[in-house]
């Protein structure tokens, strides 16, 4: 009669067997001394048993699954690599938007799955554990199968070669560093709000589906596996996400401000940083599918607008910012790449004006904007690129604060001003981007007073290269920064006359000629 | 356009990135293991300290008494990044899928001899739970040890040790269903055998130093533990009885084999470091080796009775040769 | 009302899936993309493993959903018949 129950069990009690009923609560230690971090952020959690399990899969069938990805994921990278995949792509511009896209993701995988790790062992009921170790190992696996596949690239193509050296030094990394250093040194439920709900809920997919799609629709075949395979996992890791939200607010009515005050500020963090996103399809890909603002509306407005209609049967509320990042939609993207053409000499990846042809998909696509305010500026520096007077701004960038972004962004209602506010805090002063950010700023003082703001670091002698005497006589701050980046002079500069764009060509070329 | 982009010969412009070149000295083709371990992780111009432990840095040397002056030199014989982590994994569940379909269908495990299978499980079951504070603790070495090489391969093991906590949940159900797992739970909470045990993996719940807990939970209770069960008790029940505990435990003596080669490569260049390290790790074995001791002698001798104080001694003796052998002198 | 959904990568198993998904989910939207297929359907999308079954001309376990799925959308339940996604609104 036994042997029959076990075979009867469904899925979720047979994945309760396999997880929460292998712990106990320890006796020879203190539970709170083995799970010291989940009560100092004020979340009350009165029974762990209560956590649903999202996507409930055993090791055996995780190995399973996993392992079949990766062998279809190396044999086509693999395929893709002994052919000369890379000359297979529309043209040579595309590859800057891997220069900057997987140059600078797998530092934040790496992030996500050292702080997954920490939440997979610091999370108290078995659950959520579990989810987060399995959420932790899968970021191993994304930041590696990135590496993977830029590394053929790099071996022809100039810029992608320091991203290692880069990810802590760059003045542009900088923002997405500091989102990710901000969640892991935060407690573990503000870092699932961060990180599994707002990165990896809210913004994953218009990070990864629109435009991974687009890296296919430009014929790399490399990155769309890499992409859509990563998010394969990511499929995993919103349900996680969104799970522990609903968890929280559940567990007890006094989690609910803390909660949404997390959500207002990660929402509004993590949008932040997907105004390089939207440049990345705007202006990078060659053969684009569809705009930011499209891709907007379809996965942070309808999509993230469902989840916060679903959520406000707990009292939640939608962010305080959605209705400016709304606005700000027509605008980051194009603030952004103007923002990076001006900046020549200090990214590793080349920019450029888009074509005539380009402006006018810009312009279709952005009817209210894109005319009246970037085509205008976009032809002034074309102008005077042609006449021999390529723009390069060399003066360092202001930096919000909290979001690390360089100022760029205008007031609200009013495109044509640009936007600071400031807070003072112990007598000093510090400036943010946006009522946001200061709000941001102004709830946790002395955390963000700590923020590694590089054009400040840079005066005061601590971005130098390695070796630098700073106590020489002759020491001046700053000057050697591209000795501080490992910056190679091929890499600078615009596309046009750079060494990618004849290397392509010539390459091209012996194919076709063959 | 036809054009055949395979037959274009290039000359690449370099061979790796600047990190890896610096690192062999030379501007060379990197394994991918290379490519996806070696000074990745970030080590400078942290915004924040954590609000955790504002002690530390995110990432930080300090966290264990050990010093490496190149903390990447805790390399992985095996080369394991990710993808290949998974295939040898998958690969190893594609068997032990195979070997549980086998004893199911030939009706293994209900014709075994009912005092073998009474006693095999009372020593085997309450392992599930071994298995899943092993999976604790490495995840606790995983979360805060320096370096790549290091956390993945931890990370990697305490996923592994979830595996087995869960192939040993398994067994219980092909033997004796749901009540076997209910009996091993209980005596894990109380059963006198137990206790010890229970004791010793939750002391390094609490123990900070993250490379002492690798010590502790790798080196001395596994490198004690998994050859006692997996091997010698293994092949007393296959000479009593039948082998059918050893093919549903293949997983497991696979998995110790495996992984031992790379925690004796970590143990060997940790000591090769400095002297220092030699004494510390010198010092943690013995310590943790005596009451890993301690812990297992009541397992042992519900395992082997009268033989268990000889089989422990011998056992103790492999252990100290692995250490020698890694350099340690005990 | 809001929409629940789901992307797959394109391949043949995963045509099948689709194939499924509007075979069940009367409503379902199909929005074709390089590489990727994506399906949206107002409030509620359920995958039934029966159906799936029925298009493979195999046996399937909703499990192997992984190896294809790009993305979702909406609350997930799982169970050995059914992967459903859903709104509460
Ligand atoms: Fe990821
Ligand atoms: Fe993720
Ligand atoms: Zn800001």
């Amino acid at each position: 009669m036994d042997m029959k129950v076990a075979k009867k069990l469904g899925l979720k009690e047979r994945y309760s067997l396999m997880t929460r009923d292998l712990a106990w609560d320890t006796t020879y230690q203190p539970m709170d001394k083995v799970f010291p971090q989940t009560t100092y952020e004020g979340i009350k959690i009165h029974d762990w048993d209560k956590w649903e399990d999202p996507f409930r899969l055993t090791m055996d069938a995780y190995w399973k699954y996993q392992s079949e990805k990766e062998r279809k994921l190396y044999a086509i990278l693999d395929g893709f690599n002994q052919n000369n995949g890379h000359l297979s792509v529309t043209d040579a511009r595309y590859i800057n938007v891997l220069k900057l896209f997987l140059g600078s993701t797998p530092p934040l995988e790496l992030m996500a799955a050292r702080g997954f790790s920490m939440m997979g062992r610091q999370m108290n009921g078995a659950g959520p554990r579990v989810a987060c170790q399995m959420q932790a190992v899968d970021e191993y696996r994304h930041f590696q199968t990135q590496i993977h596949s830029i590394s053929n690239y790099n071996k022809y193509y100039n810029g992608m070669d320091e991203f290692a050296h880069q990810q802590s030094r760059m003045w542009y990394l900088s923002d997405g560093k500091s989102f990710f250093d901000d969640a892991i040194t935060a407690g573990p439920f503000e870092f699932m709000v961060a990180i599994g709900f707002a990165f990896e809920y809210v913004l994953t997919n218009i990070l990864f589906v629109p435009f991974i799609s687009g890296a296919a629709y430009n014929g790399d075949m490399a990155a769309m596996t890499v992409g859509f395979s990563a998010q394969s996992d990511e499929a995993r890791h919103m349900t996680l996400g969104l799970e522990c939200i609903k968890f929280m607010l559940e567990q007890d009515p006094d989690n609910l401000p803390i909660v949404q005050r997390w959500i207002d500020k990660w929402t509004w963090r993590g949008t932040r940083k997907l105004a390089s996103v939207g440049m990345m399809m705007d202006y990078m890909l060659p053969k684009r599918i569809m705009s930011f603002k499209e891709a907007w509306e379809m996965y942070v407005e309808e999509n993230g607008g469902a989840l916060f209609k679903d959520l406000a049967r707990y009292g939640i509320t939608i962010p305080k910012c959605f209705s400016q990042t709304i606005e700000e939609k027509e605008h980051v993207s194009h603030q952004s790449w103007i923002g990076f053409y001006m900046k020549p000499q200090a990214t590793p990846f080349h920019t450029w004006i888009p074509t005539p042809d380009e402006m006018d998909w810009l312009s279709e696509k952005y009817p209210n904007t894109f005319d009246k305010y970037y085509r205008p500026v976009l032809e002034f520096f074309d102008a005077q690129e042609k006449a021999g007077n390529r723009f390069d701004n060399k003066t360092a960038p202001m930096n919000c604060q909290v979001c690390v972004s360089t100022m760029k962004f205008n007031e609200p209602g009013d495109p044509m001003e640009m936007c600071f506010r400031e807070s003072i805090y112990k007598g000093e002063k510090f400036h943010t981007c946006s009522d946001h950010c200061k709000e941001i700023f102004d709830n946790e003082p002395e955390k963000y007073s700590q923020t590694f703001i590089s054009s400040h670091q840079v005066l005061q002698g601590n971005c130098e290269p390695d070796g630098t005497d700073v106590n020489a006589p002759d020491f001046k701050p700053g000057q050697n920064m591209l000795d501080y980046w490992k910056l190679d002079k091929r890499a600078l500069g615009d596309f046009n006359g750079s060494e990618d764009q004849k290397n392509f060509a010539a390459w091209r070329e012996q194919a076709t000629k063959n | 356009m036809a054009i055949d982009l395979r037959t274009v010969s290039i000359t690449p412009l370099r061979q790796t990135f600047g990190h890896l070149a610096r690192r062999m000295g030379a501007d060379k083709p990197a394994s991918r293991y290379i490519e996806a371990t070696m000074d990745l992780q970030p080590v400078e111009n942290y915004h924040y300290r954590p609000t955790w432990e504002p002690q530390y840095d995110i990432f930080d040397t300090t966290r264990t008494a050990i010093k490496m002056k190149d903390w990447y030199a805790l390399k992985d014989p095996r080369q394991y990044y990710y993808g290949a982590w998974t295939l040898a994994r998958g690969r190893m569940q594609e068997v032990a899928e195979g070997d549980f379909d086998l004893v199911d269908e030939l009706g293994l495990a209900a014709a075994y001899p009912a005092e073998g299978k009474a006693q095999a499980l009372k020593t085997f079951l309450p392992l599930r739970h071994v298995a899943w504070a092993s999976n604790l603790n490495k995840a606790y070495v995983s979360s805060y040890g320096y370096g790549i090489a290091i956390s993945q391969a931890t990370c990697y093991a305490s996923m592994d040790q979830l595996g087995v906590a869960q192939y040993v949940t398994r067994l219980g159900i092909a033997f004796d269903d749901l009540d076997a797992l209910a009996t091993a739970k209980k005596d894990w909470l109380e059963g006198a055998e137990w206790q010890e045990l229970r004791r010793y993996v939750e002391d390094l719940m609490v123990e900070k130093d993250w490379f002492e807990v690798l010590v502790a939970q790798d080196f001395a209770l596994e490198g004690l533990l998994y050859p006692l069960i997996y091997e010698r008790y293994n092949e007393k029940l296959n000479a009593a009885y039948s082998p059918v505990f050893s093919m549903l435990t293949r997983f497991q003596r696979e998995w110790f084999g495996e992984t031992t080669k790379w925690l004796d490569a970590v143990i060997k260049a940790t000591g090769a470091d400095n002297a220092d390290n030699k004494a510390k790790l010198a010092e943690w074995i013995k310590k943790w080796r005596d009451r890993a001791v301690v812990a297992l002698k009541p397992v042992a001798a519900l395992a082997f009775g009268a033989e268990a104080d000889a089989i422990m001694a011998e056992l103790v003796q492999n252990l100290n040769a692995r250490a020698a052998k890694a350099g340690i002198a005990l | 009302m809001s929409n629940a959904f789901i992307a797959f990568q394109k391949n043949d198993e995963s045509r099948c899936i689709v194939e499924a998904i509007l075979e069940d989910n009367p409503g379902a939207m199909v929005d074709d993309q390089p590489s990727m297929v994506k399906i949206d359907v107002p409030n509620r999308l359920v995958i039934k493993r029966e159906t799936v079954e029925e298009k493979m001309g195999r046996s399937f376990d909703l499990q192997e959903l992984q190896l294809h799925l790009i993305t979702i959308s909406g609350n997930l339940d799982e169970t050995d018949d059914e992967f459903t996604l859903s709104w509460n609104s």
